[in-house]
């Protein structure tokens, strides 16, 4: 009758074989950039493609930005798709400021970005008169393809943050290597 | 003549200033004081069931500076006339509301309210429509310019002036050069 072979070893393949070895910056980054949750603020007919961008045909799943999120705090990424008002625009800068770091932001379309065709007493002239814009997409509206086109932009803008100086090192101390 | 404008002249003569038919259609222009009583005529006797829009003109540089026109309908009877009633307004009157005769119409003097700064007497909700309460100017005044003047109301809302290097441009009526005729913006203060 044979012994029934079972070898218990300080090596255990079952969990050594899933270890990877890398560098914190490139584990969080990966985490960061593949799984960006959109705030859509909508405010405009940009908002129509952003729906677009999300549905079966252009699928913004396959970059991880599928999950849209209504509210800031559970949000990423702001993509300010259409035009913004003063009306509007404290409102934006307010939703904005819920939203936790690290966080981002897209401005979609000519309005987003500059007022667009509306060089008018009531529009704000560009939403980076208020928040920080990673990404500028040109457009009006910009096909699904160019929203893409930026979000892929903003994952190699993340790709390429030093996440783990950023996280570990007290704001006072860090000096970022590279302009950003 | 549409017989509801030779309605409106037999009752109120002098108070209708002017009548003019254009492919048929009709305006009438009246005496500012009068204008209520014209256009509740209209509602009671003659079933201008429809209020389609109220408008208001900016006259600018020429005295009545504004001109309020109100656009009637009838669908009552299988009927369907058009018909216009225009008045003049001085800078410093207000307009009577007609929000009583046809409930739509408080929207659409809120409105003239916010974009022209005319006031109404018998307005209920007298608020602005568009911009916000606090907001400063009248901006389809023809004395505002098209970039915008730089506003402040704390937590709510602010402007600035629109930068309009290389258009959108401002055509003024003027048989002057090409420069006169088309400044890119235009500021009368």
């Amino acid at each position: 009758m044979p012994e029934a072979i079972e070898q218990h070893a300080a090596y255990d393949s079952k969990v050594e074989g899933n270890i990877i070895f890398t560098q914190a910056d490139a584990a969080i980054n990966w985490m960061r950039k593949n799984s960006l949750w959109p705030m859509p603020m909508g405010l405009a007919c940009c908002a129509i493609e952003l729906m677009g961008s999300a549905s079966s045909r252009f699928d913004i799943a396959r970059f991880g930005a599928e999950v849209m999120r209504f509210s800031p705090r559970q949000s990423d990424v702001m993509i300010v798709a259409g035009t913004v008002t003063y009306k509007m625009a404290l409102a934006v800068k307010r939703v904005w400021d819920q939203m936790p770091e690290p966080k981002w932001c897209i401005a979609m379309g000519a309005c987003a970005s500059s007022g667009g065709m509306y060089r008018s007493y009531a529009v704000l002239q560009g939403i980076d008169n208020l928040i920080p814009v990673d990404v500028y997409v040109s457009g009006c509206p910009p096909r699904p393809e160019a929203l893409i086109e930026g979000l892929m932009k903003l994952q190699d803008k993340i790709a390429d943050s030093e996440s783990a100086k950023e996280h570990f090192q007290s704001k006072e101390d860090y000096q970022p290597e590279k302009s950003a | 003549m549409s017989s509801s404008v030779s309605t409106l002249q037999d009752r109120f003569g002098e108070s209708i200033l002017e009548h003019v038919e254009f492919r048929g259609e009709q305006t009438l222009i009246v005496e500012a004081t009068k204008a209520k009583d014209v256009l509740k005529y209209c509602f009671d006797e003659l079933a201008f069931d429809y209020l389609i829009d109220i408008s208001s003109l900016d006259n600018f540089g020429e005295e009545p500076r504004w001109t309020m026109v109100y656009e009637l309908y009838t669908m009552a009877n299988g009927a369907n006339h058009h018909l216009r009633i225009k008045c003049h307004l001085k800078e410093d009157e207000k307009a009577d509301s007609v929000s009583d005769l046809w409930p739509t119409a408080g929207w659409h003097e809120r409105e003239i309210y916010d974009m022209m700064g005319i006031e109404f007497n018998g307005l209920e909700d007298h608020r602005r429509i568009l911009m916000w309460e606090g907001y400063p100017y009248f901006p389809l005044r023809k004395d505002f310019p098209l970039a915008g003047r730089p506003s402040e109301m704390p937590d709510v809302a602010f402007t600035e002036k629109a930068p309009l290097e290389g258009g959108p441009f401002v055509t003024s009526p003027t048989s002057s050069s090409t420069v006169h005729r088309e400044p890119r913006s235009r500021e009368i203060d």
